[in-house]
């Protein structure tokens, strides 16, 4: 079935487009973006004015929890809150229980999301067998698997010579390393930013160097073997500052920022809740310094994506003790409505430039061919309403899961359609006129 | 009695009491002088009053103590309670059960107060938010002890006769110590002049801005001090190698007669306990003449009455005292 998406704002920065485009699908592909283009038996769907069609939105950092962990998350909740969010794809990274570093868990869970037909999963394989850091993942079948991208996340790859081997190994293939940055030994057994609200309130500290010195070492080693390494869920001003000094090295290394890095502090940890688990995740919140920093990398070009790190857990794992509680957040849900409320209708970027954090970048860092509205490229489309007021309502996640600081938020800013393949797989009903995108 | 400071006003704002920092100046000073009338319950032959007769107050040690539960069970048989100890180790919480359902499961059984000591930090704060029996924090994690503040404060003004404007030195590993975090709230919300002292690997960040002076020498702490309080090296924790050893952190650390002599003549030392002797404390001064360590002890009980009385007493026992 071909569809012409008619008369609205189109913001494609991979065709450099900016401006009021016709779109036109016919099936699952895109067959031509252009002004005034002829129906030509295509349904007709005039773009309600005030909607913006971007390419599909792109989360290149989730964690669904299956296999092992579907109390929290599975693909199909995770792909439906995914959609729900405006993200036409996710990458899912391999700490499942078994961990994703062989190719019969990454098909399980590609069987999984294709089950779903919601949005597109891309797993990330293990860099080491079992993540421990110890023996390379067997990282050609992975990714002929389907894996787009090799991480040991939820920690970092465990030494400088594995790191090396597995960046060296990967550059084979032209795959990322995708790298959970932190020391463990500096980050010991803290659970909060290492600073003053974390020691007022007793809880142990991880300072923002434990990220950075981590940073540091991975851009040495990708200096060194000239293969590309990602920092993942950024969020130390030094971190930032070890990037752009790589890049301006021309070491291939990239970073991703979380929403609630660029938005929270600690003092989060103090008030207006104090001890809330909802403001535990790892890395932690950390300081107005460091947030106002990751909004001057967003800002300046030196963040490359916008990623949630989509973290579920199940309402009684994070009812407890603040040290007791596992860390992390859900973020599929709230992403696009923060990034418009906390970046774009502020001014400190414009919406193109958002759209290259959330989609293009992304697409591009894990060389998968999405993150464009190219003519004869596959129909991922995200339909944005910037004005439209969202009031973030937990209850009412497609996620399994809850823990959102977030929940209660009124932000300006929202998803009205998500298509994929050319189909439309979630409409927002609150967003008023998206009914004609169905 | 004191003079220099009386509170305006008969009763807390809250049902807990969680710390000191969600207390007014003015609060702790109702705490301080009621302990005052407390005090003399303890002096009379029959040591009780009907105040919280019919009250239900439970006790519940997730960690190891000896004085701090002790001295709220007499505290609690001193006015009457109904008083029941629960540790940890006898409890569900060995089978596997949660904070919470342990505590809901108490909760059923309708207590008035819940005291709780717990190793981590905000426990007490989890369990006010999902408890309608008040919680006394006994003491949690790295974060607060307010009680032993307050019976800090209590000894002092016993010997001084006032907070405002004394030096107080606090010396020890601040890192760890819940009761520097309560005693750096209480102290300076009543004007004094707070010093701390330690190894700068055990140095709280950004403890500065809770308006005390900090230093890495004890001496400069301890010059002109009036009053000079020593906090337990936590030897359980000394995996981190904060420090090369007990010997050395003794050297540079531990309190001695030779040091103790740059501090004003009247100086008072206080220890919350339990001590290191040779540590963080030589025996001379913990057994010395200025030492103050087991009044301390004896000052918790009416203290920790006090706190008792104002949260599950309330005005219409007023007169029962």
């Amino acid at each position: 079935m071909k569809r012409l998406f008619k008369g609205g704002r189109v913001v494609d920065p991979a065709n450099g487009r900016d401006g009021t485009f016709d779109v036109l699908i016919d099936g699952d592909r895109i067959v031509r973006v252009g002004k005034d283009l002829p129906a030509d038996g295509a349904h007709v769907v005039a773009v309600p004015a005030g909607f913006v069609v971007t390419p599909g939105l792109f989360d290149m950092h989730v964690h669904l929890r299956e296999p092992g962990q579907e109390h929290k998350e599975t693909v199909a909740t995770g792909a439906a809150a995914a959609v729900a969010g405006g993200f036409t794809a996710v990458a899912c990274m391999p700490n499942t229980s078994p961990i994703n570093d062989n190719a019969g868990v990454t098909e399980y869970i590609l069987q999984k999301a294709a089950h779903a037909g919601l949005a597109r999963v891309y797993p990330i394989g293990a860099v080491s067998k079992e993540s421990k850091g110890e023996q390379l993942a067997d990282i050609a079948e992975l990714r002929a698997a389907g894996c787009v991208g090799i991480s040991d996340d939820g920690y970092p790859v465990k030494t400088a010579l594995l790191m090396r081997r597995a960046l060296e190994y990967a550059g084979m293939f032209n795959m990322p390393v995708l790298e959970h940055c932190e020391d463990p030994s500096l980050k010991g057994d803290g659970v909060a930013h290492e600073g003053y609200h974390a020691s007022t309130l007793g809880l142990r500290g991880i300072p923002g160097i434990a990220e950075s010195i981590m940073v540091q070492r991975d851009i040495a080693l990708a200096e060194m073997t000239g293969a590309a390494v990602h920092v993942c869920h950024m969020s130390a001003a030094t971190s930032l500052r070890a990037v752009r000094e790589g890049k301006a090295y021309g070491v291939r290394v990239t970073c991703e920022v979380a929403p609630h890095h660029f938005t929270l502090t600690d003092e989060s940890l103090a008030t207006p809740v104090s001890y809330d688990t909802n403001m535990k995740m790892n890395p932690p919140l950390r300081s107005a310094v460091d947030r106002d920093d990751m909004l001057k990398g967003i800002v300046d070009g030196t963040v490359d994506a916008i990623a949630t790190d989509h973290a579920p857990h199940h309402y009684d794992e994070k009812k407890r003790e603040f040290d007791l509680a596992p860390f992390g957040i859900v973020g599929l849900e709230t992403c696009v409505s923060i990034c418009f409320d906390r970046l774009v209708h502020p001014g400190l970027i414009r919406l193109s430039r958002l759209v290259e954090l959330l989609s293009t970048n992304p697409a591009r860092i894990l060389n998968v061919a999405a993150g464009s509205l190219s003519d004869g490229a596959i129909a991922d489309i995200t339909v944005l309403a910037p004005d439209m007021t969202v009031t973030v309502d937990a209850a009412r996640f497609r996620s399994k899961s809850r823990n959102t600081p977030f929940d209660g938020w009124q932000l300006k800013g929202g998803v009205a359609a998500t298509i994929v393949g050319g189909r439309t797989v979630y409409v927002n009903e609150h967003a008023s006129g998206a009914d004609i995108l169905r | 009695m004191i003079t220099q400071q009386v509170a305006p006003i008969s009763k807390l704002r809250h049902k807990d009491l969680l710390g000191i920092s969600d207390l007014t100046r003015d609060e702790i000073l109702l705490i301080l002088e009621t302990a005052e009338a407390m005090r003399e319950i303890g002096e009379r032959p029959i040591k009780k009053v009907p105040a919280l007769r019919g009250k239900t107050v439970v006790n519940l040690f997730f960690e190891a103590s000896t004085r701090t539960r002790t001295s709220f069970e007499i505290a609690e048989k001193r006015l009457s309670a109904d008083t029941l100890n629960i540790a940890a180790g006898t409890s569900s919480v060995v089978k596997g059960e949660t904070l919470v359902d342990t505590a809901l499961n108490l909760e059923a059984m309708a207590p008035d107060m819940i005291v709780v000591r717990h190793a981590y930090s905000g426990a007490c704060h989890l369990l006010s938010r999902i408890c309608r029996a008040g919680i006394i924090n006994a003491g949690d994690g790295m974060h607060e002890h307010p009680t032993q503040a307050l019976l800090d404060a209590f000894t002092i003004r016993e010997h001084k006769k006032r907070i405002a404007g004394l030096k107080v030195a606090i010396i020890g590993d601040l890192l760890h110590s819940r009761v520097l975090r309560s005693n750096v709230q209480l102290l300076t919300k009543l004007g004094a002049e707070v010093w701390v002292s330690g190894p700068p690997t055990l140095m709280p960040p950004g403890i500065e801005r809770e308006g005390v002076r900090t230093t890495t020498s004890v001496d400069e702490a301890v010059e002109g001090a009036d009053v000079v309080m020593l906090l337990r090296v936590q030897l359980e924790r000394m995996q981190g190698s904060f420090f090369p050893s007990l010997r050395e952190y003794f050297t540079v650390f531990g309190m001695t007669r030779e040091r103790l002599r740059r501090a004003k003549q009247d100086v008072i030392i206080m220890h919350p306990g339990p001590m290191n002797r040779g540590v963080e404390i030589d025996s001379e001064v913990a057994d010395g003449p200025y030492s103050v360590i087991l009044e301390q002890v004896a000052n918790g009980v009416a203290v920790r009455m006090a706190v008792l009385y104002l949260l599950a007493g309330g005005a219409e026992h007023e007169t029962a005292v």
